[in-house]
């Protein structure tokens, strides 16, 4: 699975094991997983909202550039630096 | 106090010490409560319940083995209901099939194994359980194909050091998603049985090397930590990433505390979870207050600019190798008494001592005397 193939038609998900939860001690949402957790902003969340295997990377972008009124190109930077960390981190896949 | 106390993130849970394999490294104390010393299964509840309230994100089910209590069912249950996120650390040894996918269904998250090589008869002499390397690789499986995450966990010394890259391998094989190699910390009964474990320092360097190497090949396959060998190191590691900063244990019965040999230190006062609430625990037992932050430091680490970086290294060390809990840990090359770590590690590591055998007869000897 390298990032070459990690294409705007790729549907990412969150592995088994890896999930979302709004932590209401820290007052954030939070990214669990084996080990680790990640404190995660805003963007984070809608991207990772996203990431149930039904949606591509491409329909995220532009979801999220519309919905934050930004540059597709900025948005899809930060969403593959986000998601791409995770892959290597073992903590993603995508169909 | 520098920073305001954050809520602790992680905690061990060690639900008993009762354990069918006798490694040699293993972190538990030398003097061990028994089964009717256990915290009940309400008891462990309602510790859970309160980690939950105070911000715990991860809760480690330890031990000893923890299949070996009864309700270890019950527990991760109440765990995930309670929202945190459960581990099993696990030998494999005391599962069952049905136990297992009991568990999956109850909302077990992650599941750490521990392997003591990567072939069968080291393994077992290891752990000292015939037929544990087998029972582990039935046990991997059964995690992988129930797709939930496996870590596997290797600790390393001597007897393995030279198949510790082809743990890595062996991991994968396993369908692990992450592999904990750790070189051998010695407190406990490392630290007794430090002369049959020490590797050399060039097995070191070569291991640690392999192993590194291992992780950028399988980058994206699977995730490497890699604890660094300490009696070899420059920098001691953070010990508990900061004593009482993000997480704590709970031992069998009750005490809480920052770390597994915390109790080695004397004059700590540890508070117990039976009498008083974990957040009381957390916050205001003297044992955690006294090395929290930095104030308490002494020079070299008072003045040095990675205090906030190691924490000054391990209070158990410092204790155990300078004689003060207080002291620089010595593995740190700024300590004074630095010089005496490589000294010991080569003497250690020439020992000829011929196999864990006599691991058996010094614990014997040690319970003796305790
Ligand atoms: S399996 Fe774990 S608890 Fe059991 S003896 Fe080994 S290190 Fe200790
Ligand atoms: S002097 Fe203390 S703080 Fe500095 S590196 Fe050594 S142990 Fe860490």
């Amino acid at each position: 699975m390298s990032d070459d193939d990690f294409t705007g038609e790729s549907r990412p998900y969150l592995l088994r094991g890896v999930r979302l939860k709004h932590d209401t001690v820290r007052k954030c949402w939070v990214l669990l997983a084996p080990e680790r957790f990640l404190r995660l902003n805003g963007i984070s969340v809608d991207i990772l909202q996203r990431c149930d295997g039904s949606v591509s990377l491409g329909r995220i972008v532009e979801d999220l550039a519309e919905k934050y009124v930004a540059d597709r190109a900025v948005v899809e930077r930060d969403v593959r630096a986000l998601l791409a960390g995770l892959l290597d981190k073992r903590m993603l896949a995508y169909e | 106090m520098s920073n305001p106390l954050a809520p602790p993130s992680g905690m061990l849970a060690e639900l008993t010490y009762r354990c069918p394999l006798s490694c040699p490294y293993c972190s538990n104390p030398l003097e061990m409560a028994g089964r009717q010393a256990e915290m009940s299964t309400d008891e462990w509840k309602r510790i859970f319940s309160q980690a939950a309230e105070i911000g715990v994100l991860h809760a480690h089910l330890s031990g000893g083995e923890p299949a070996s209590r009864r309700d270890l069912l019950e527990l991760v249950a109440h765990c995930a209901q309670v929202g945190l996120y459960t581990n099993l650390i696990t030998s494999g040894v005391g599962l069952t099939k049905p136990l297992f996918e009991a568990l999956v269904a109850a909302g077990l998250d992650h599941v750490q194994l521990s392997i003591q090589d990567a072939e069968a008869d080291s393994a077992d002499w290891i752990g000292g359980y015939q037929g544990g390397f087998a029972k582990k690789i039935e046990v991997a499986r059964w995690v992988a194909d129930s797709g939930m995450p496996l870590t596997v966990n290797a600790v390393i010394h001597r007897a393995n050091i030279l198949r510790a890259a082809e743990m890595v391998d062996f991991a994968v094989k396993l369908g692990a998603r992450r592999i904990e190699i750790a070189h051998t910390q010695y407190y406990g009964w490392a630290l007794l049985n430090r002369a049959h474990l020490m590797p050399t320092r060039e097995q070191s360097e070569t291991a640690y090397a392999a192993v590194e190497a291992r992780r950028a090949a399988y980058k994206g396959r699977i995730v490497v930590d890699h604890v660094a060998p300490d009696y070899h190191a420059k920098y001691p590691k953070a010990c508990m990433s900061g004593w009482g900063r993000l997480t704590f244990n709970v031992t069998p019965t009750g005490k809480v505390l920052p770390c597994h040999a915390a109790e080695t230190i004397p004059g700590l006062e540890f508070w117990n979870a039976r009498e008083k609430s974990l957040a009381e625990c957390w916050a205001d037992s003297p044992g955690f207050n006294a090395y929290r932050g930095t104030d308490w430091m002494k020079e070299p680490c008072r003045s040095c600019e990675r205090k906030n970086e190691d924490f000054g290294g391990c209070r158990c060390q410092a204790l155990a190798l300078a004689g003060d809990a207080s002291a620089t840990d010595p593995i740190c090359s700024k300590s004074p008494l630095h010089h005496r770590i490589g000294e010991i590690a080569a003497r250690d590591s020439a020992e000829k001592v011929e196999g864990f055998t006599q691991r058996r007869l010094t614990r014997e000897k040690v319970a003796d005397k305790v």
